[in-house]
């Protein structure tokens, strides 16, 4: 049974991805027929090459791809070295779900409204402070060298691997290691690196990598923040595909190709990062060094990561504020009317969508995760690694969606599959399985498997110890993997539009087909909405745990 | 999961039936009991709740149900028709009725994707006269030769704060001199976003030597010598832009945004509503106007078309001559409902329809139904992608 499902997962999602990827491609070699291009060539390649600004969007995918992860994972540790088990440790707790359940594109409007000439934190100022009587003329949101999409990413992604590491942190053992540490006379943080961080470090660093990949790959959030004097790779891509000039199309094929190569060259930098940090933390803690840093590193910690949390909520607020608001001058500090007419407006005709964004969240979530359990106990049971076909699964995250997708759904088409709900929550499957896979993953392989030989040599068989010991003990994990897919399933556009042909509505395209008129106060209104079901996902994920094991001193830990 | 994979197979196998276009009854026998499924951008609540409105219609008057598939953007649906076409879906389209015009319409026709000529067929046809109005028969230059039936009618407005100005320009030489008095309270998006590449087009068409070659294609003239003063144009206008030109927004969305921060005082869109509604939906301030150039602005008319492989193309063209009806264009003319510019010819209605159209009283913001008659009309689309490259290449990489 089990391999069977692991073949189903590798025949029914590695083969559309792999020919979805396919057809997508073959036009950056100049062949597509029906545009009435039968032969290949390398036309589009010297025609991207030649593109104004290539090298600068370049620089600043990858700069983004990089620093991104960089500073969202030292601020992350830190916040963690520094905190763990502090009444602000808890706070935060509760802070995570809904900021991490915030839609990206919705986060990147608030916090571009936060921070512009005209935006909240300068009417804070004036005109008693600043003088201005009228908004600056500063460049600070779209900044030429991508500062402001840095800061929105960076913002996004802290919540996403906070919660990645507190749902491994438990099975680090830090607790006791920092004890120990501490016992040997290390300050605490100092303690909490170099004992803990480089085991949390294999337990997170497949979550750090789909960071790599969208930060260097995002479209929505470098639309809002990123620069425009060219704007990233990412969204010329989106603009050649759109454009009515079909010949376009096999330039955006080609950037698509170039795109996937920034990515992956991204990701093999961060690889080489890793040997020398790793060469780092090992002289680092051959010193034996056991204070120096703990200033410092107590004060980043416990100030950092905060500070941009807060970033967001205040992003957060002020939309929850533009869904209300009427109209709003600069400089006043509050609307000068309120309304409910956004509300009121929008929620008329939120039942189907509701329903179709639930129905799909949930069969495309449970597919996943019942497949991902079920490869990694084959993989665990056979001793084997994820073969290369696993890795396929990992495309869709790769290739550009709205390259990737225009070639599922010529597969689908020419499968004479109807647009329908199964075909756009296999669209999801596509999308879910790889986040799913990944939340799960090095969670699932790190667990000690002397439990499992505990329970053998009690006489216990391979299922019985894989649904009463592996799954409880995963469970946190196994729930914080579960709240990802839903809430990635939530989130996602193009694929329920293009697979869908439109027709099957989630609140999601709802959301973005209003949002495309550019009222703030629908923005405001929509992103409020999205945030709402998979907050209560992320909120299930995190109590659920402490729910079922109130009465298990031992798991308290997992908490 | 057995379910599952089933349900994905299942296709639905009936083909598409040829509409009989010479019988209109025939026609309106055939497309009874049909889904439509209406491709149209979904970003306004007005239009949103006009096409409810409008599938109760045809529900009531042609049982035909019309489902409204909400877009962002028109490439969505070419994407979707180009990908159905190369898997050979030749007869199970599922997009049966698709707003558009332009260089979307050009590129569709061009690569044979539409159904037609089924435009002439219909009996509203005759409405909007197209024999004394040529645009109803032409998009962008582009003969539209039956395959795309007129929808709404857009034009180049600007607007401003009369709180802050007074002395608003009166056409793109005058703009110029006004953003060095005022710097940074003007700005335009970049191109290729559609408007940005309009406000190119208006601009190129008041300097120009003269106009006459861009209404052909643009391999039939000099690039180079006809927009040289273009180029002259905007090298001595960017400095005084918003940001200094460093930086340049998205679209009509961000100018009404920037307009409601107060950040600029003068901004245009292609919709001639776009104060009024603004001010409505209390994204702009009341003291905001809109006027027409003095020598006119960009006009064009928004389409209707069919795809190749619309699976029901009988109650497409049904529903399309219902927008195009008295009744249907009248309501959307309302700013209460849609707020559009009618096609239809008033010479063309009876006196009982010319009254429905009186009702709809004018707001203070938007512009005055003269200054609207100042018209001109769009040049060649091949202009539009020869414009937006120049500007890419000289303005796009800083």
């Amino acid at each position: 049974m089990l391999r069977w499902i692991s073949f189903a997962v590798i025949f029914l999602l590695a083969a559309p991805v792999l020919i979805g990827t396919l057809i997508a491609g073959l036009p950056a070699f100049g062949y597509f027929p029906t545009l009435g291009s039968e032969s290949f060539s390398l036309a589009p390649w010297q025609d991207l090459f030649e593109v104004p600004g290539l090298l600068k969007s370049i620089g600043i995918s990858l700069m983004a791809g990089l620093l991104t992860p960089l500073i969202a994972l030292t601020l992350v540790f830190l916040f963690l070295a520094s905190a763990s088990g502090s009444r602000l440790d808890k706070w935060i707790r509760r802070l995570v779900s809904p900021l991490l359940s915030l839609p990206h594109a919705a986060a990147a409007f608030g916090l571009a409204f936060l921070i512009a000439p005209s935006g909240l934190l300068s009417r804070l100022i004036s005109p008693e402070l600043s003088g201005w009587e009228r908004p600056p003329d500063l460049l600070i949101v779209n900044d030429g060298w991508g500062l402001s999409l840095l800061l929105g990413l960076i913002a996004k992604e802290i919540p996403f691997l906070l919660l990645m590491s507190m749902a491994a942190l438990p099975q680090t053992n830090s607790v006791e290691r920092v004890t120990m540490a501490r016992s040997l006379g290390y300050r605490p943080t100092i303690a909490w690196l170099k004992t803990v961080a480089p085991g949390l470090y294999a337990l997170v660093r497949l979550p750090v990598f789909a960071v790599i990949v969208f930060a260097s790959a995002t479209v929505d959030v470098a639309l809002i923040l990123g620069p425009t004097l060219p704007p990233t790779l990412s969204v010329m891509i989106l603009n050649w595909f759109n454009d009515p000039d079909l010949s376009y199309r096999f330039l955006a094929a080609a950037a698509a190709l170039l795109q996937l190569c920034i990515s992956l060259s991204a990701i093999g930098c961060w690889i080489a990062l890793e040997k020398f940090s790793s060469l780092l933390w090992k002289i680092w803690i051959n010193t034996g060094d056991r204070s120096t840093l703990e200033p410092l590193c107590f004060i980043a910690g416990r100030f950092g990561m905060p500070a941009v949390l807060l970033l967001t909520a205040g992003s957060l607020m002020a939309l929850v504020l533009n869904s209300f608001a009427g109209f709003w001058r600069f400089p006043d500090l509050l609307p000068s009317s309120w309304t409910l007419r956004h509300w009121s407006g929008s929620i008329a005709e939120l039942a189907t969508p509701l329903a179709n964004t639930l129905i799909i969240g949930i069969v495309a979530t449970s597919l996943a995760i019942a497949l991902v359990l079920s490869a990694l106990e084959y993989e665990r049971r056979r001793g084997l690694k994820m073969s290369m076909a696993m890795w396929l699964l990992y495309l869709p995250l790769l290739v550009p969606q709205v390259v990737f997708l225009f070639g599922i759904v010529v597969f689908a088409e020419s499968l004479q599959l109807q647009a329908n709900l199964p075909l756009v929550i296999f669209g999801h499957l596509l999308f879910v399985l790889p986040y799913v896979f990944l939340s799960l993953s090095e969670a699932y392989r790190h667990l000690d498997p002397r439990w499992s030989q505990i329970a053998a040599t009690l006489g216990a068989s391979s299922t019985k110890s894989f649904w009463r010991i592996r799954i409880p003990l995963l469970l946190a994990p196994s729930l914080t993997a579960i709240a990802i897919g839903m809430a990635i399933s939530i989130s996602l556009f193009l694929p329920t539009q293009l697979l869908g042909a439109g027709r099957i509505t989630t609140i999601t395209t709802e959301a973005i087909a209003l949002s495309s008129s550019g009222s703030r106060n629908l923005i405001a209104v929509w992103s409020v909405v999205q945030l709402l079901l998979p907050m209560l996902g992320f909120i299930a994920a995190l109590f659920i745990p402490r729910l079922l094991w109130r009465n298990r001193a031992g798991m308290k830990e997992i908490q | 999961m057995c379910l599952f994979i089933s349900g994905l197979c299942l296709s639905n196998t009936s083909g598409a039936i040829e509409p009989d276009l010479s019988n209109w009854q025939t026609l309106e026998k055939q497309a009874s009991g049909q889904t439509v499924y209406f491709n149209a951008w979904g970003g306004e609540t007005r239009i949103n709740r006009y096409l409810v409105w409008a599938s109760k219609r045809v529900k009531t008057l042609y049982n035909i149900d019309l489902r409204h598939v909400k877009i962002t953007d028109t490439a969505q649906a070419v994407s979707r028709i180009i990908a159905e076409k190369q898997a050979g879906n030749s007869e199970r389209g599922a997009i049966d009725l698709l707003w558009i015009n332009g260089e979307n319409f050009s590129a569709l026709k061009q690569n044979a994707l539409l159904y037609g000529p089924w435009a002439e067929v219909q009996p509203n046809f005759s409405l909007v006269d197209a024999d004394r109005f040529p645009e109803m028969r032409e998009d962008f230059t582009i003969a539209t030769e039956g395959f795309e039936s007129p929808w709404t009618r857009s034009q180049l407005v600007f607007y401003y704060d009369s709180d802050v100005v007074t002395n608003a320009p009166g056409s793109i030489k005058e703009l110029l001199q006004w953003a060095q008095d005022h710097p940074s309270e003007f700005t335009y998006p970049r191109p290729p976003s559609f408007l940005g590449s309009t406000f190119l087009k208006q601009a190129l068409l008041e300097l120009a030597q003269s106009s006459e070659p861009l209404y052909r294609h643009v391999e039939e003239s000099d690039f180079a010598l006809v927009t040289a003063p273009l180029w002259k144009y905007l090298d001595a206008l960017h400095p005084h832009l918003l940001r200094s030109g460093r930086y340049f927004p998205l679209g009509s969305a961000d100018l009404r945004r920037f307009m409601g921060d107060g950040e600029t005082s003068l901004a245009f869109s292609f919709n001639p509503n776009e104060a009024s509604l603004g001010i409505l939906n209390g994204e702009l301030p009341e003291s905001v106007r809109s006027y027409v150039l003095d020598g006119g602005t960009l006009d064009n008319v928004s389409f209707l078309a069919i795809p190749f492989n619309a699976q029901h193309k009988a109650a497409a063209i049904v529903v399309s001559n219902f927008l195009l009806s008295a009744e249907a264009q009248a309501r959307g003319s309302n700013q209460e409902y849609m707020g559009s510019t009618s096609v239809l010819s008033m010479q063309k209605l009876s006196s009982e329809f010319q009254q429905l159209f009186l009702g709809t009283a004018k707001n203070l913001a938007a512009a005055s139904a003269e200054d609207l008659d100042r018209k001109i009309l769009e040049p060649h689309p091949s202009w539009t992608t020869a414009l937006e490259r120049a500007w890419i290449q000289r303005y796009g990489a800083r």
